[in-house]
């Protein structure tokens, strides 16, 4: 049995998976039922001014008949009073002394009113704060979340105004609709941040109805940009948090957030660099039972290998990632198919075909059986016709040892630099 | 299709004769569609007679174009709704499906079912006739062969003529296939497809008897002959006259033509014959409520013509199966009712031939006997046109299914035997298509129609 608790920040709790602040930690009652159902921690649902909600809130997105490949949604922080909330987070740490809660604030970039939540929150024994600078919809046009992350003066000062009071670690929560995640990372440790998490939802429109031409979701008629997760937005959440794990001053701990569905997706997040992740996506769509295969996978994938605790996956593959002038151009794969394997569908054939370089051959053999073979020589490795692949082990990219050394583009260049002087 | 259970019998006879299968609902059409891998050169393709675009229109399923899915199956098989149903998919496209190798083949029998039941409710006509070209074409049967020459015959601008003798059109496919298989509505309703593009369907016209041949050779064009087979023969046994023995073609288009009645439940039936109109006879005898229905069959189960699923069916509708028995003589009572049926076992000898093991003599207590042992041939009808045929079956040339006389053509079960393809709903419909278009090459080539 591995250890899997963690220590972000100072932060501790049993496990790496928390509930991201969003709906499904909106009360006491449902952070409640989450510990009871395992999960490690909870981001409360962001507390602020309350607002006014719309009905009509979220949509998702449907792939091939997979429901909820994506999310949408345009609800804001809580709409429940401030008071109510400080109640049941008080009641809910004492039920659960171990598990770690974290506030989210959002309030409007003022010292003052940082340093009122700030001690408001921390006096009902908040484990942290995240502060919520990522919010897209809504509180971004009233001046709060997004809007305020995408300024990274604003991340500066807003943290540096919480640092000033708070007593518990302040992790700062990132926007990703912006160019370069690391500009505004990099403020957050300016301003004195315990830690940075990431990514929040990215601006979206999930759709727009083919009879009525309504957008999707609208309310009464019309729609506002919402904000995306789920599994979709994964990658793009994997890079950002690679990204800030790989600049050297972005030297704080990170939660990973986005599209995380599985142990799976979390160890992922964890070896490039998360202290710990935070879900909601996958819980909106499961249930918060979900959290029992993430922890049992992630346990049973450190005893196959070997490792004790959880803490020591964090960032084991910050150092493979690197720009792409760093990578080797004389490496050398090309993909071979396994006819004993292959069950003819022919797609590596067409999409090589027509979408890449015309390598695959349908061929027939002596008995008029049909078979597919790469023409090597041809072949870029570019890894398309194993990923159309429907059949594992049909189609391997395997490497051809290369006569020349490793040289990137980077060595390259320097090199023709240094014959030139 | 493949997947439909048997087994389950009701005592309203009525229930019995609905459609097993209720159709694949939208979440599990969108489902099994977006399993379909969409293959380049698929191999389902190839496997269907009539070459349905099968992985383009699964994903118009997928993709929720339900007409253009329609539209895909009805363009390469005007009768594509009945062979959703009645064809031995896992033989053909489901056979050749490359998923059979890794997971199970796609159902696609279903989906067409799917697609073309979406387009029967629709009631909107997906097809227009050509602008016409001033030539005329006569068909003789309204079976799939007769049905889809007239159609893709009326898209290409020829005026086309049914003659059929039956009251209704459909041929084996409203009048001989069981209706909990498929339904006479579904049939109806591409006969309408075919009729809305300006085909005229003669019912109740017997060649030979309403009309005469020359006639029709005199004022047509073009000729086909998709005339299908005719009754059972007889087995050559005594009794065969008694009260109670029966043609299983017959037996079957009367559950067609009227509901059932109970003149069979609680009755002791054995169906002689051991082909896919055996089985249909025998679970047909099933649903009419009878107590036991015996197959006898005088080879193995080996030997058997039926389909695996066919046989598979009547077993889980508690068919007997009584191998390497033969008929000898059908034994009746004095008011000329069938009571019994002497039957001898069989010993297959070295060439495979059922041989009566002496001796083995025995008779089965028995009210109905059902034969099954396949189809005349109308050779008085094929003689009246002047055709070849080599024991009925019409000699036609292999690509262009052209008769002995240049202007008739003939196609689907008439031609079927003799080392031709297999008889199939699906291959009937195929050739009616080639037929049309072997008709519109002689035109094109003697440059009649711009």
């Amino acid at each position: 049995m591995a250890d899997l608790r963690i220590n972000l920040a100072g932060i501790k709790s049993p496990n790496p998976f928390w509930l991201a602040s969003a709906p499904p930690t909106n009360s006491g009652y449902q952070v409640q039922r989450a510990f009871e159902a395992g999960w490690g921690g909870a981001v409360w649902k962001t507390l602020g001014d309350p607002i006014i909600n719309t009905t009509s809130r979220f949509a998702a997105a449907t792939f091939n008949g997979k429901k909820v490949a994506g999310f949408n949604n345009i609800e804001l922080i809580t709409d429940r009073p401030l008071e109510v909330n400080l109640k049941e987070i008080y009641e809910t740490k004492k039920r659960f002394p171990n598990h770690a809660i974290i506030a989210s604030l959002m309030v409007e970039p003022q010292q003052e009113k940082w340093h009122e939540i700030v001690k408001r929150v921390e006096d009902v024994g908040v484990d942290g704060l995240e502060l919520n600078f990522g919010c897209p919809h809504g509180m971004a046009e009233r001046g709060m979340g997004a809007a305020s992350g995408q300024v990274p003066e604003l991340v500066e000062k807003q943290t540096y105004w919480v640092k000033e009071v708070a007593k518990t670690p302040v992790i700062v929560k990132l926007t990703p609709n912006i160019t370069d995640i690391t500009v505004t990372a990099e403020a957050a440790v300016q301003g004195g941040a315990d830690a940075v998490s990431m990514i929040n939802t990215i601006n979206s429109l999930m759709g727009v109805d083919l009879d009525s031409w309504n957008t999707i979701p609208n309310v009464a008629g019309k729609g506002a940009h919402g904000g995306y997760c789920g599994p979709a937005v994964k990658p793009i959440a994997l890079n950002m948090v690679g990204e800030c794990a790989r600049n050297p001053l972005i030297n704080i701990p990170i939660s990973g957030i986005g599209g995380i569905s599985n142990w799976q997706d979390a160890a992922e997040f964890i070896l490039m660099g998360a202290t710990g992740v935070q879900v909601c996506t996958a819980a909106m769509h499961h249930g918060f039972s979900i959290v029992e295969d993430m922890i049992d996978g992630l346990n049973n994938y450190l005893d196959a290998k070997g490792i004790a605790s959880v803490m020591d996956l964090v960032g084991k593959s910050v150092s493979k990632y690197s720009n792409w002038g760093d990578l080797d151009l004389n490496y050398k794969i090309v993909a071979r198919i396994n006819n004993d394997v292959c069950i003819n569908c022919n797609k590596c054939h067409i999409s090589c075909e027509d979408t890449s370089h015309q390598c695959i051959d349908m061929l027939v053999d002596a008995n008029g059986k049909s078979y597919l073979k790469v023409r090597e020589e041809d072949c870029v490795g570019c890894n398309l016709c194993s990923i159309v692949c429907p059949v594992d082990g049909a189609i391997d990219m395997v490497e051809i040892k290369q006569a020349l050394p490793s040289m990137s583009w980077n060595e390259r260049q320097s090199r023709i630099a240094s014959f030139m002087t | 299709m493949s997947a439909i259970k048997g087994g389950r019998i009701s005592s309203n006879l009525i229930e019995n004769f609905e459609e097993i299968h209720k159709g694949l609902t939208r979440s599990e059409a969108i489902e099994e569609a977006n399993r379909c891998l969409y293959c380049y050169d698929a191999p389902c393709i190839k496997a269907c007679p009539t070459s349905i675009q099968i992985p383009k229109f699964i994903k118009k399923i997928a993709s929720g174009n339900l007409k253009g899915s329609a539209k895909t199956i009805l363009e390469a098989n005007p009768v594509g709704a009945s062979c959703a149903r009645v064809c031995p998919t896992e033989e053909l496209c489901e056979g050749a499906c490359v998923l059979n190798q890794d997971t199970k083949p796609i159902s696609i029998g279903h989906l067409q079912r799917y697609a073309t039941d979406w387009a029967i409710k629709q009631k909107e006509p997906l097809f227009k006739a050509g602008e016409r070209n001033g030539k005329t074409v006569a068909i003789i049967g309204s079976g799939p062969a007769g049905l889809s020459a007239a159609r893709e015959l009326s898209l290409l601008g020829y005026e086309v003529t049914i003659f059929e003798a039956q009251e209704e059109a459909g041929g084996l496919n409203h009048y001989g296939i069981v209706s909990f298989r498929l339904p006479k509505e579904v049939v109806q309703w591409e006969v309408e497809q075919v009729k809305q593009l300006g085909v005229e369907i003669k019912t109740n016209t017997t060649v030979g008897v309403d009309i005469k041949a020359e006639e029709i050779i005199d004022h047509f064009d073009r000729i086909i002959l998709a005339i299908g087979m005719g009754k059972v023969p007889n087995l050559g046994i005594e009794g065969e006259t008694l009260k109670g023995v029966c043609d299983a073609i017959e037996f079957v288009k009367q559950t067609k033509i009227k509901d059932p009645t109970d003149e069979l439940v609680g009755k002791t039936v054995a169906v002689i014959g051991a082909g896919n109109t055996a089985i249909d006879a025998a679970t047909t005898a099933v649903r009419l409520g009878a107590a036991n229905v015996k197959i006898l069959y005088r080879r193995t189960k080996n030997e058997m013509s039926a389909y695996q699923f066919e046989y598979d069916f009547a077993k889980q509708d508690g068919v007997e199966f009584r191998w390497l028995t033969a008929p000898l003589k059908i034994i009746g009572n004095e008011q000329y009712e069938v009571t019994g049926l002497e039957c001898v076992k069989m010993a297959l000898d070295e060439a495979g031939r059922p041989v009566p093991i002496k001796g083995s003599e025995t008779t089965i207590d028995l009210d109905v006997v059902i034969k099954a042992i396949g189809q005349t041939k109308h050779s008085e009808l094929i003689e009246a046109f002047s055709l070849n045929h080599t024991k009925g079956v019409v000699d036609v040339d292999a690509e262009t299914y052209q008769t002995s006389q240049e202007n008739i053509y003939a196609c689907g079960d008439c031609v079927f035997g003799n080392g031709q393809t297999e008889a199939m709903v699906v291959s009937a419909a195929e050739q009616g298509k080639e037929v049309a278009k072997a008709i519109h090459r002689t035109f094109m080539l003697q440059s009649e129609i711009a």
